[in-house]
């Protein structure tokens, strides 16, 4: 009796606490996943910076919660689906390796929208973005060709995919563009972020001779390295201000604010629909890090200049002539390249002395 | 063409932080105890030893607190394993855990700080890879030709047999069990105070696992410690230096070397064992399991 008593006066307090929140509007849920740890200064970092500028922007109108350090595959799975069940109405998937694991997710949860970073399937419910990283490559690269006194300008890859691969590109045909002389040597590390592997891909480099080091992996060694052998680098993903004014020339930001903020607007409004957006410098998605004065002032000018011709849209990194490094032509004088022929870039252009692994 | 010497260079400095942590866990693993902590000491160490070295702006001292936290948090294993005699195998798993929960807890007020320069030692070599390097006859001497090395191999072989001659088992591995844990803590500064100079969540990266196959590689020895870091770290660098030479080599391939290599080594070793009766190079005796003095 006393049981039953205590029971019904519990469910009883339970709904007189439920009523209310349910009159009023709940907040948004928005989920994120990310690769790596949020303190991993770069990638992930830049998406939860991102993350709590939605949260600044709308207040109590959303609630997002994150799950760090998800392996692609199998897990991710695991992870989107928990996010899903708890309610979250717009999941955020910020690595490319989320792919396929979103396509299920959302095929089996079709009221939740999915923004997936850098990826190129979409559904109804499935939206992907990313930012034109390789015009920021080209500012940088305008810098390193004018930097290096030994000609040799050094890229440390993560993997082979045409993201990276147009990075390399932008970057090499703007250096050469402002010295002729330049060559550019590329280490691929088969990592995102390994700090340790990254510091000897930069000592492998400056033994080699290079001056100018760039990188598409997320740690600070490869900066590091470079100050001790009295080179020079650039910020990757995040502006690495620590490493100011040299060894880090300028850096390249990977900002999304803008866009989350956008598209949580829209889901708010109602207005969200699936689509593929790829913004730059133009849009503020890809930001140049200030150039320090470890740089001289012409060279900065310059690099401002190029920076913004390419947020203008008046000049856009990749326009002809350009010829793959196997002499046969890509682009026509003039002619400017297409946005499929980007996403499926898997060839150096012509003067870079390497070969991409298969 | 690559000048060998340059190699040799950078594989000095690659191979240091899986020799320290390698050496610490050989000591360990002769006196019995198998701990799969190495990469959460190792990070506990990467981080004390950034925090102390960019507070005091010395890095010496960095190392000196990066080896004391690691001894420190090899402590909760201790408990684990020598007193409450729980298992090792999970114990460790979960000391790989905790550090590395840990270290990214603490670690947060330290991004994007940078640590102060390392001074070169002799030869513009690194101090700390001089240690390195010094430690691998040290650690041979005191497990071959000393006698609380001869009790601690004792203790690993055999520690019924050890404790009937009045030796103190859990004595003896909570120390070698600390020891593990300060090397291993250095091992892991050396990548944040000397590499990185700089503190990142997760940043030894599974180095701590490959010290752990470099002791089996090395079939329990401290120069095949050495000879297995060297392997590990100069495959390493010699991939990526042909890389940066420009010459087209098969990166998967040679990142998989050393573990092949190490396996070859586990099926010689109980080839080994299976076929002679000597069974030299074989796994401590008592490796892994918990001594629970009855008498």
């Amino acid at each position: 009796m006393q049981r039953r008593t205590l029971l019904a006066t519990a469910s009883a307090a339970i709904m007189a606490l439920a009523a209310p929140a349910m009159a009023q509007d709940e907040p948004l849920k928005v989920g994120f996943i990310y690769v790596g740890p949020v303190g991993d200064g770069g990638w992930t970092y830049q998406h939860d910076l991102a993350r709590q500028a939605v949260e600044e922007e709308f207040g109590d109108r959303v609630e997002t919660t994150f799950i760090e350090s998800v392996p692609e595959g199998a897990d991710a799975e695991r992870a989107l689906t928990q996010l899903a069940l708890a309610g979250n109405k717009l999941i955020f998937a910020t690595s490319f390796g989320f792919m396929d694991p979103v396509m299920n997710v959302a095929a089996k949860f079709p009221d939740v929208k999915f923004e997936h970073a850098t990826g190129y399937k979409t559904a109804e419910n499935v939206a992907t973005y990313d930012a034109r990283f390789y015009e920021g490559r080209a500012v940088i690269g305008t810098i390193a060709g004018r930097m290096t006194e030994s000609n040799k300008i050094g890229y440390i890859g993560s993997f082979p995919i045409p993201e990276v691969i147009q990075g390399i590109n932008s970057s090499f045909i703007h250096a050469r563009k402002v010295n002729p002389d330049v060559e550019m040597r590329v280490v691929w590390a088969y990592s995102w972020f390994d700090p340790a592997k990254e510091a000897e891909a930069a000592s492998a480099l400056l033994a080699e001779g290079v001056d100018v080091i760039l990188q598409h992996t997320d740690s600070t060694a490869p900066l590091a390295k470079a100050q001790e052998a009295g080179a020079i680098g650039f910020g990757q993903a995040s502006d690495m201000a620590a490493f100011k004014p040299s060894p880090r020339v300028a850096s390249i930001i990977d900002e999304w604010s803008p866009y989350y903020i956008k598209r949580v607007g829209e889901v708010l409004d109602g207005t969200w629909e699936s689509g593929s957006s790829w913004a730059g410098i133009g849009d503020g998605e890809v930001v140049i890090g200030e150039i320090t004065d470890a740089v001289p002032a012409e060279v900065k000018a310059e690099a401002e200049a190029l920076r913004d011709k390419i947020g203008s849209g008046e000049y856009h990194p990749f326009t002809g002539p350009l010829n793959k490094a196997d002499g046969t032509e890509w682009l026509a004088e003039g002619e400017v390249a297409s946005d499929q022929d980007l996403q499926s870039m898997n060839f150096f252009v012509e003067g870079i002395d390497a070969q991409i692994p298969q | 063409m690559i000048d060998p010497l340059s190699v040799f260079l950078l594989l000095l400095s690659a191979s240091t932080p899986i020799l320290f942590a390698a050496l610490g866990e050989l000591v360990a693993e002769r006196a019995g105890v198998l701990n799969l902590g190495v990469e959460g000491m190792m990070i506990t160490g990467a981080l004390a030893g950034f925090a102390a070295a960019y507070a005091s702006g010395n890095p010496f001292l960095g190392f000196a607190a990066a080896a004391l936290a690691g001894a420190l948090i090899s402590f909760l294993f201790v408990v684990l394993t020598q007193v409450f005699l729980a298992n090792q195998v999970a114990s460790g798993l979960a000391l790989t855990l905790f550090g590395l929960g840990l270290a990214a807890m603490f670690g947060k007020p330290f991004e994007g700080v940078k640590a102060p320069p390392m001074p070169a030692g002799p030869l513009d070599i690194n101090w700390i890879v001089w240690l390195g390097l010094a430690m691998v006859p040290a650690v041979w001497w005191f497990l071959n030709r000393s006698r609380p090395g001869l009790i601690l191999r004792g203790v690993g072989e055999n520690h019924d047999a050890a404790h009937a001659l009045g030796y103190g088992v859990r004595a003896t591995r909570m120390a070698a069990i600390a020891f593990g844990g300060a090397m291993a803590g250095v091992g892991g500064a050396f990548i944040s105070i000397a590499t990185v100079l700089q503190w990142t969540e997760g940043m030894t990266a599974g180095a701590g696992w490959i010290a752990l196959a470099i002791v089996v590689f090395s079939r329990w020895t401290a120069p095949g410690v050495l000879a297995g870091a060297w392997l590990f770290g100069g495959v390493t660098v010699l991939q990526l230096r042909l890389q940066a030479a420009g010459v087209q080599v098969p990166v998967q391939l040679l990142s998989m070397a050393p573990y092949l290599a190490t396996i070859l080594v586990l099926v010689l070793i109980s080839a080994r064992q299976k076929f002679s009766r000597r069974g030299g190079g074989a796994a401590p005796g008592s490796l892994g399991l918990n001594f629970h003095a009855l008498r």
